[in-house]
C-alpha cells in the first residue's frame, strides 16, 4: 500500500514539475511564438516542424499549449493562494474564537460548500466583466469556504493541545501562537488542500475560458483554444486533442500529488 | 427528525435572504453606470432614455425602498423583462432551465447506475496492484474535463458513425426518442467524471464497511460473498453515498452548463453566458437567484433523505 502511495505521489510530482517547467520555459522551448501565424501551414497534423500540429491560423499548437499552460497556472495559482490566505484566516479565527463567530463562519461555509462553483463564478464574472483576473477572483471566492472548513477542524483540535498551553504559559501572545505554533502544525493539511484545489481550479479556469468568460484573446488559453477548435474539428482534431489533454494532465498531476500527499501525511488514511 | 427539519428550514431562509441581497446588489455594484452599459455604447442613446430605463428599474429611488419593491415583485414571480428579447425573464429562464434540468437528471441517473456496480466490483478486488490501478484510473476519470470529453465523443461519433451524432435540441414533448438521442452524448460527458468520483467513494466506504464485525459474522454464518457484499456491506455504505451524490449534483449542474455549449443545447449555461455578453442584468440576476434556491432545496432534500435512511440521524 505504501509503495502505491509513493508511486502516486511520484507520478503527480513528475507531471506537475514537467508541465510547470514547460510553462515557465515556454519562450525557450518553443521554436514558434504563440501568436505567430504560418498561413501556408494551416490545420497541419503533427510533424517535425510543428510537433503538435497547427491551428486554423497556422499557429503552432505546441507553442500555444505551453503558453496556455502559463496562463492557466498563473490564474489557478493566484486564485488558490487568495483562497488559502482568506479562507485559512477565517478557519483559524473560527476555531480560535469559537462561539458565535465560529457558528456564523461555519454556517456560511456550509452553505457555499454544496453550491455549484461554476454558478458562483458566473455571478462574480457578471459583476466584474469577463477577464483572466475576474476568473481568478471568482475561483478564489468560491474556494474560500473550502479552506475555512479544512483548517477549522484541525485548528480546533490543536487549540486545546498542551504545546499551545505551554506557549501561552511562557507569555506568547495570540498572533504569535497562531502563526508560530498552530500554523506550522497545520502545514500538511494546507499542502494537501492546496494541491487538490489547484487540480479543480484548473478545470474551473478552463471551463470559464471555454465559455469565453475567462482569459480573453490574444492571451493564449487552453480553454479558449478548445472552444475555438470545435469550429474545424472535422478538418483537424489535433488542436482540440492536445489542448484538452494538457488541461487533463495538469489537473491530474495536482490531483495525484494531493492524493499521495494526503496518504503520506495522514497516517489514518494509509489504510484505505 | 424535527430538529433536522427545523435546522434545514433555518438554513433555507438564511441563504435565500443572503442570495436575494447579493443578487439585488449585483446590478447596483457593477463598476460604472449599469444603465448606460445596458443601453450600449450607442451614440444615439439620449439622457431621457437613460432616465426612463433607470426609472423603470427603480434605480432612482432610495436603496432600502428599492430592495423592498424588488423583493415584493420577486415574491410575486415578477423578475422583470429581458432587455434583449423583451420577454419576461421568468419565461426565458423556465425554458432554459428545463433543458439543463433534464441533462443534469439524466447525467445523475447514469452516474448512479454506473457507479454502484463499479464501486462494488472495485471493493471486491483487493490485491495491491488492482487497488493501485483503480486508484490511478478513478483519479484520471475525475479530472477529465467534461467539455473536452464531449468534444472528443462528438468527434469520435462523427468519425465512426457519420450522421448519427446530432447536436441541438428537440423537446421531449415533441420527439421523445430524438430528445434522448441528442442528450445521450452530453449526459455521458457530464456523467463520466462523476462516475469515477462516486465509484471511488463507494469503494472506500465499502472497504470500511467490510472490516466491521457484522461482516465477519455474516461470513461466519456461511453467507455467500455476493450476499455479504450486496446485502451487508453495500447497504451500510449507501448512507454516506447518498450525501456524496447530493454534493455531486452541484458538480453535474456545473458540468451541464459548460457541456451545453459543446452540444448547442439551449440551456441555462448558454442563456447566462449570452446574458452576460449582452449585459442583460435582469436575466443574470434572476437566473442566479433561482438556481441558488433550487440548490439549497436540493441540499435540504438530500439531508432529509439521509435522515430517512439512517435511523441514528432520524432519532437526533
Amino acid at each position: 500500500m505504501i509503495v502505491g502511495s509513493k508511486l502516486v505521489l511520484g507520478l503527480g510530482a513528475a507531471l506537475v514539475v514537467l508541465l510547470a517547467l514547460g510553462a515557465v520555459m515556454a519562450p525557450w522551448l518553443s521554436p514558434f511564438g504563440p501568436n505567430a501565424q504560418d498561413i501556408l501551414a494551416r490545420l497541419g497534423a503533427p510533424d517535425t516542424d510543428h510537433w503538435l500540429g497547427t491551428d486554423n491560423f497556422g499557429r503552432d499548437v505546441f507553442a500555444r499549449v505551453l503558453f496556455g499552460l502559463r496562463t492557466m497556472f498563473a490564474v489557478s495559482a493566484l486564485s488558490v493562494l487568495g483562497a488559502t490566505v482568506v479562507g485559512g484566516a477565517m478557519g483559524l479565527t473560527a476555531a480560535w474564537c469559537g462561539g458565535v463567530v465560529d457558528r456564523l463562519v461555519m454556517r456560511l461555509a456550509d452553505v457555499f460548500f454544496a453550491f455549484p462553483i461554476i454558478l458562483l463564478a458566473i455571478g462574480i464574472i457578471a459583476l466584474l466583466g469577463p477577464s483572466a483576473f475576474s476568473a481568478a477572483a471568482a475561483i478564489a471566492v468560491a474556494y474560500v469556504p473550502i479552506f475555512a472548513r479544512t483548517l477549522r477542524g484541525p485548528a480546533l483540535q490543536l487549540r486545546f493541545s498542551e504545546f499551545v498551553e505551554a506557549a501561552r504559559a511562557i507569555g506568547a501572545g495570540t498572533p504569535r501562537i497562531l502563526l508560530r505554533h498552530l500554523l506550522p502544525n497545520l502545514a500538511s493539511v494546507v499542502f494537501v488542500q492546496v494541491s487538490l484545489s489547484l487540480s479543480t481550479a484548473i478545470l474551473v479556469e478552463a471551463s470559464l475560458s471555454f465559455l469565453g468568460l475567462g482569459t480573453q484573446p490574444p492571451t493564449p488559453s487552453l480553454g479558449r483554444m478548445l472552444a475555438e477548435s470545435r469550429d474545424y474539428l472535422d478538418l483537424s482534431p489535433w488542436p482540440a486533442v492536445f489542448s484538452g489533454a494538457a488541461i487533463l494532465l495538469a489537473s491530474l498531476g495536482f490531483n495525484l500529488l494531493g492524493d499521495g500527499l494526503a496518504e503520506r501525511l495522514d497516517p489514518r488514511l494509509r489504510r484505505t | 427528525m424535527p430538529r433536522v427539519l427545523l435546522r434545514r428550514a433555518g438554513d433555507l431562509l438564511f441563504v435565500s435572504f443572503g442570495v436575494s441581497i447579493l443578487s439585488f446588489l449585483m446590478i447596483r455594484l457593477i463598476p460604472g453606470d449599469a444603465v448606460q452599459l445596458m443601453l450600449g455604447a450607442n451614440a444615439e442613446v439620449t439622457q431621457s432614455q437613460i432616465d426612463a430605463l433607470r426609472h423603470q428599474l427603480g434605480l432612482d429611488q432610495p436603496f432600502v425602498q428599492q430592495y423592498v419593491t424588488w423583493i415584493g415583485r420577486v415574491l410575486h414571480g415578477d423578475f422583470g423583462v429581458s432587455l434583449t428579447t423583451g420577454r419576461p425573464v421568468l419565461t426565458e429562464i423556465a425554458a432554459a432551465a428545463g433543458v439543463t434540468a433534464e441533462l443534469t437528471v439524466l447525467g445523475l441517473a447514469g452516474a448512479i447506475l454506473l457507479a454502484i456496480p463499479l464501486g462494488c466490483a472495485m471493493a471486491s478486488l483487493r490485491s495491491p496492484a488492482a487497488s493501485l490501478a483503480m486508484r490511478l484510473l478513478s483519479i484520471t476519470g475525475i479530472t477529465v474535463p467534461s467539455f473536452w470529453l464531449g468534444i472528443m465523443l462528438l468527434y469520435g461519433a462523427s468519425e465512426l458513425a457519420p450522421g448519427w451524432a446530432a447536436v441541438g435540441w428537440l423537446p421531449l414533448s415533441e420527439d421523445p426518442l430524438g430528445n434522448l438521442h441528442r442528450l445521450l452524448l452530453p449526459a455521458l460527458s457530464i456523467a463520466l467524471p462523476v462516475v469515477a468520483s462516486l465509484a471511488r467513494f463507494l469503494r472506500a466506504t465499502m472497504s470500511d464497511a467490510l472490516q466491521q464485525d457484522y461482516i465477519r459474522t455474516a461470513r461466519a454464518k456461511g453467507l455467500r460473498e455476493r450476499v455479504v457484499l450486496l446485502r451487508h456491506a453495500l447497504r451500510n455504505a449507501l448512507i454516506p453515498f447518498v450525501t456524496q451524490t447530493g454534493i455531486m449534483t452541484g458538480y453535474l449542474f456545473g458540468g451541464s452548463v459548460v457541456v451545453e455549449q459543446v452540444f448547442a443545447l439551449p440551456g441555462l449555461g448558454r442563456l447566462m453566458v449570452g446574458a452576460i455578453a449582452d449585459r442583460d442584468y435582469a436575466l443574470v440576476q434572476a437566473a442566479i437567484l433561482l438556481a441558488t434556491l433550487v440548490f439549497v432545496c436540493v441540499n435540504a432534500v438530500v439531508d432529509l433523505l439521509y435522515a430517512l435512511i439512517d435511523p441514528r440521524v432520524r432519532a437526533a
